[in-house]
């Protein structure tokens, strides 16, 4: 720009007039766009993070998560303690099975889908046999349908159910059907794909379970 | 005599000083030409052309009934049951106010279903309203999350449940299942973590997106023109003003004409209810629902509110595992797709003809069996489940999926009548 130019203001037709297309590096151009667009995509990313985080359980929810200490000395064989809200709020079943159905359990049931708890997610190492628990009579189970999470209803006795006439004990979740042994194994052709989880817990004493706590989380 | 003539005429004129000073600032007259007066629609809508806008009106219904009750309403675990008790007994006309919510709860889907049938029968789909029909599908979407998120809020026993069977369903997604389901609910179970995000969810989230998906979808409406019964484009056959020769103008024709009336009638039905049946026998309201949520203790049947049990009869009929996927993760599948698959449908329907009148038998056979296997399902979802029952809801879910499925050959394949060049008017 010369000195004697004067700082006039053009009009949009002479603007466009005067730009030379030919000259326009629309590699650099379009570097430039995707360059601002990137920077700026990364940006609105890095603004969700608080948005889908503050989502996430709160410190409080998980305080409340903490362990439950539950005295079973009432409980009396071939009963259930529960639904108690022990850890983490969920209905947690305590059965006291009698010598029978720990033997009907020890025995085998060609009708479970996971008869010998291969799916690891479903409980801790130590319940990982025929009773799925410490104590072979002791069983503690979230008492949660693995299929959409009703909670299923006790029926200990052996006898005659409309839902099976063949019932050896166990529970059945009234919503959709699933049906569970007393170890809380799921029957086959069942809606719910999992057995009932075991919830981590420990005995501390002969009749005290912590629950939400063993020897690996304490 | 005189008198009262010069005072009409100077209020006309000072009102249309107050319009040209508006219009100036805002294109008011341009807006009102193009969305009222020269919108011109077919002349030969019928009976299933009410519902579009009567969802509109149910649509205020819900907002300002909404905005009321949330001035009395507590969303806390200890008081959200207790103040919606309070709602119902002590504020003044309280009990109106939720009722009308309510019974607009289930009118809205009663008046969607209709208008979205209307597009089924009509082809209303079919191009240029694809994207119309997409962001009719979307304001669908949109509703049935919205009255999902609201049926947590009275924190009943069914409230609290039924959510926590809704929620378990995101449990059933392979891999990321279960650390998504404790995102969604904040929380290792139900809480009142959850009930907190559901309500700003409802009250706020979900109606403004489904304000303005509304608007966008008029806006569509108003750029393509209306279909019709016989499914012929009007704005083929145009006079020599550019005026459609089968159209006319939607105001006062149709507003005060066809809409008006209708509106009428439709109120009368709607305070009906909401005076003598505003529970519809435990249709509308449930009955487990005047328990407070029970973390604990879960109803003996649990079934969602009407207007999701197709879809809810359809997720309980996946009872069996296929290729290595479990049968719970299908129902999830199935109810999803059911859900998704009729946005696709402009792109399925390969007939020449757009209307019911004009394609062939198979057509509306099928047409026909959709519509029975839909009522079957919504029956069915609401009954306890039992052998005979989910053998049904298999079938009826096949004859659903059919109707969508087969649809690129039944509408080829079958003869149609030839479509008149101009609308007709039975």
């Amino acid at each position: 720009m010369s000195q004697g130019d004067q700082l006039s203001l053009k009009t949009a037709e002479e603007l466009a007039e005067s730009i030379d297309t030919e000259k326009i590096d629309s590699q650099r151009r379009y570097f430039l766009i995707g360059a601002t667009t990137l920077v700026g995509a990364v940006g609105v990313v890095g603004a969700a993070v608080p948005f889908v985080a503050s989502w996430q359980p709160s410190a409080k929810a998980r305080a409340l998560g903490a362990p439950v200490t539950i005295d079973i000395s009432k409980l009396r064989p071939g009963e259930m303690l529960g639904p108690v809200p022990a850890w983490r709020g969920q209905p947690i079943f305590i059965v006291y099975r009698t010598p029978d159905a720990v033997e009907r359990l020890e025995q085998g049931n060609p009708d479970l889908a996971d008869p010998d708890s291969a799916n690891a997610a479903q409980q801790p190492g130590y319940a990982q046999n025929a009773w799925r628990s410490r104590r072979p009579e002791i069983g503690l189970y979230v008492g949660l349908c693995t299929h959409l999470g009703c909670s299923p209803k006790y029926y200990g006795e052996v006898a005659p159910e409309p839902f099976d006439p063949n019932w050896q004990g166990g529970f059945f979740c009234p919503c959709h059907g699933s049906r569970f042994d007393l170890a809380g194994r799921v029957v086959k052709g069942v809606p719910a794909p999992d057995n009932l989880p075991v919830p981590p817990y420990q005995f501390v004493s002969e009749n005290v379970i912590v629950i939400g706590e063993d020897e690996e989380t304490a | 005599m005189a008198e009262a003539q010069e005072k009409q005429s100077r209020i006309a004129a000072g009102w249309s000083n107050f319009i040209g000073w508006v219009d100036e600032r805002f294109p008011i007259l341009e807006t009102w030409d193009y969305h009222m007066v020269k919108y011109w629609a077919p002349k030969n809508f019928n009976f299933w052309y009410l519902f579009g806008v009567l969802s509109m009106v149910v649509l205020v219904n819900q907002l300002l009934t909404g905005i009321w009750l949330t001035m009395s309403y507590v969303p806390s675990g200890e008081g959200a049951f207790a103040s919606v008790e309070y709602i119902m007994r002590d504020v003044e006309y309280g009990w109106l106010l939720r009722y009308l919510h309510s019974t607009g709860a289930s009118a809205f889907f009663i008046v969607v279903y209709l208008h979205m049938f209307r597009g089924l029968m009509y082809g209303s789909y079919r191009k240029p309203r694809e994207l119309l029909w997409l962001i009719g599908m979307a304001i669908f979407a949109v509703l049935m999350a919205e009255g999902f998120f609201g049926y947590l809020l009275p924190w009943g026993n069914m409230s609290y449940w039924g959510a926590q069977v809704i929620v378990s369903l995101v449990g059933a997604i392979p891999v990321i299942g279960p650390d998504l389901m404790e995102w969604v609910r904040g929380d290792f179970l139900m809480s009142e973590i959850t009930l907190n995000r559901f309500f700003a969810l409802h009250v706020i989230a979900l109606p403004l997106v489904l304000v303005m998906l509304v608007f966008v979808h008029i806006v569509a409406l108003h750029h393509v023109g209306s279909n019709n019964p016989d499914g012929i484009e009007i704005k083929k056959n145009k006079d020599a003003n550019g005026v459609p020769k089968d159209g006319i103008p939607f105001h006062p024709y149709y507003t005060i004409g066809h809409d008006l009336p209708a509106i009428v009638a439709f109120l009368f039905v709607f305070c009906a209810v909401v005076f003598y049946a505003p529970e519809m026998g435990g249709y509308f309201l449930e009955k487990p629902n005047f328990e407070q949520a029970n973390p604990l203790k879960t109803p003996d049947h649990i079934a969602p509110v009407w207007y999701y049990t197709p879809y809810y009869a359809m997720l309980r009929a996946s009872t069996f595992p296929l290729f290595g996927l479990t049968a719970k993760f299908w129902g999830f599948v199935v109810m999803a797709g059911a859900i998704v698959l009729p946005a696709v449908l402009p792109w399925l329907d390969r007939s020449p003809v757009k209307s019911i009148r004009y394609k062939g038998l198979l057509s509306r056979v099928m047409l026909g069996l959709f519509v029975i296997s839909f009522i079957i399902l919504g029956y069915l979802g609401t009954i306890p489940p039992s052998g005979p029952a989910t053998m049904l809801a298999q079938a009826c879910t096949v004859v659903y999926f059919a109707y969508f499925v087969l649809m690129p050959w039944y509408t080829r394949v079958e003869k149609t009548k030839p479509v008149p060049e101009r609308v007709t008017m039975r």
